[in-house]
């Protein structure tokens, strides 16, 4: 980008948050476009047979994948694919006030929203009567806990050497009062002023295609076509985390 | 060619004179990786290799198992693959009556095998052939299955340097299972040894010169210890 193509950007993106907030400013005093520091790292579960730990910020989550390995109870089991079957969970530790161990309605949505996510890139045909664990457990919580458990997951499956598609990347958008922002941290997500907030996973496919959407507030559809052009915009950062994540972690 | 590491979904070459190996899938005019490895390229072959998940049975391969169970007409064994393996009777050289076969395989006893063959069902396995058979004495040695042909090395260099430096017999099943008989149980863990050692260093190129290093540097401390 040639240096005046840079500024010409800087003052459109300078007038139109002008024009929808006066000078609204995100607690944290994170850009609108701008994700939390982001590490990722392959390998971390020594016993699994692929792991991998994706953090937003102060959002850690750890996933590992067993198998393809047989399914039991073998009722469940389908003789014409594999299957895919997540488990998330959010440690009694990862919140402020201790959360009651085990599976509950939240975590049990959010397990099935994370298979959907993850079942379109995986080519689990070849395997039968089979069955691939992904678990997901979240260390600290602060806000976009699926987005961190699905991005770990995506890892870890390529890590466990599972024929995959592509590689998938997770992030939620939020609009604050009336101003979209990108991954969105705790204090944002209990944003009441004005029109409140607004909260959207997003999953998207290296090459752009939606595996998963979910919407929490209300927005308009103009707003929503906005959210996504952000999402596939911001995405190209979490994949090339994951890329770096996943070749370092071999040395020749 | 340089061996480099792909993810999946991304492009290893493109152009219509690349063919797609294991690995790999043709999309538009792209060779597109679909699982985590190292990509090589051999012939206009592309082909990736993988470094993790499960063992994969082919035909022809030399497996260790455990006899997991006896049936009417064969033994149920258990070879580290998601998929059953079954030893049928009639895969044994020689006349075997169907009251005495415990007396051949009893149940957790080890067996080395070569598959037959892959269906839908399962995987049939025979011991037909030199070499193949029950294991009554020695060590197994697990490691990841990924990491055999490590193991074994180019026409069977590296498992030849083990085999000559400890006095060894090793058979080496592609299911990652590895029998080790020596005269002398210190013999047997130094091929352990030897082998973990092979293993945590599997992307190292030039390997087989550095165990034939690493055997010269353990042979002398063994040799003071002995003194």
């Amino acid at each position: 980008m040639t240096k005046e193509k840079i500024k010409e950007f800087k003052s459109k993106s300078e007038i139109s948050t002008q024009t929808k907030k006066d000078s609204f400013e995100r607690p944290d005093g994170r850009k609108p476009e701008e994700i939390r520091p982001m590490h990722a790292k392959v390998g971390v579960v020594p016993n699994a047979d692929g792991s991998a730990m994706f953090s937003f910020g102060d959002t850690v989550a750890i996933a590992a994948v067993y198998g393809p390995r047989k399914m039991h109870p073998q009722h469940s089991q389908d003789p014409e694919k594999g299957t895919l079957r997540c488990n998330y969970s959010m440690l009694s530790f990862s919140v402020a006030e201790r959360a009651r161990p085990g599976p509950n309605r939240r975590s049990t949505e959010i397990s099935k929203i994370t298979e959907w996510a993850l079942e379109p890139i995986l080519m689990i045909k070849r395997y039968p009567n089979m069955v691939v664990d992904v678990h997901i457990n979240i260390l600290q919580a602060n806000a976009s806990t699926r987005c961190a458990g699905i991005n770990a997951a995506a890892l870890a499956l390529a890590h466990a050497g599972i024929p995959m598609k592509e590689l998938v990347s997770s992030v939620s958008i939020g609009k604050i009062d009336k101003l979209l922002v990108v991954d969105l941290n705790k204090e944002e997500e209990d944003w009441e002023e004005g029109e409140g907030s607004t909260d959207i996973p997003i999953t998207l496919t290296n090459s752009g295609k939606i595996t998963h959407l979910q919407l929490d507030g209300k927005i308009n559809s103009e707003e929503l076509k906005e959210v996504l052009k952000l999402a596939k915009k911001v995405n190209k950062e979490i994949y090339e985390v994951q890329k770096k994540a996943l070749k370092e972690s071999i040395k020749f | 060619m340089e061996r480099e590491v792909v993810i999946p979904g991304e492009v290893i070459a493109s152009g219509e004179e690349y063919l797609p190996g294991e690995g790999t899938e043709k999309r538009g005019g792209d060779i597109v990786a679909i699982r985590y490895g190292l990509a090589e390229e051999s012939n206009r072959l592309v082909k990736v290799i993988a470094l993790s998940g499960i063992y994969q049975p082919r035909r022809g391969n030399v497996v260790i198992g455990k006899v997991e169970n006896i049936t009417f007409n064969g033994w149920v064994i258990d070879i580290d693959s998601p998929i059953g393996a079954f030893l049928p009777l009639s895969e044994i050289p020689r006349y075997v009556n169907k009251e005495g076969m415990s007396e051949v395989f009893d149940i957790g006893e080890m067996v080395v095998a070569k598959i037959l063959g892959v269906n839908g069902r399962g995987i049939d396995l025979t011991i037909k052939s030199r070499g193949l058979g029950k294991i009554d004495e020695g060590m197994i040695i697990k490691i990841n299955s990924n990491k055999v042909p490590r193991v074994i090395g180019k026409e069977g260099s590296m498992i030849n340097i083990i085999k000559k430096e400890t006095g060894c017999n090793i058979t080496v099943g592609q299911n990652g299972l590895i029998w080790v008989k020596g005269d002398r149980i210190e013999d047997e863990l130094f091929v352990k040894k030897a082998i973990m050692f092979v293993t945590e260093r599997s992307f190292t190129s030039g390997l087989t010169e550095e165990v034939q290093k690493w055997f010269d540097k353990h042979k002398k401390e063994e040799g003071e210890k002995e003194k």
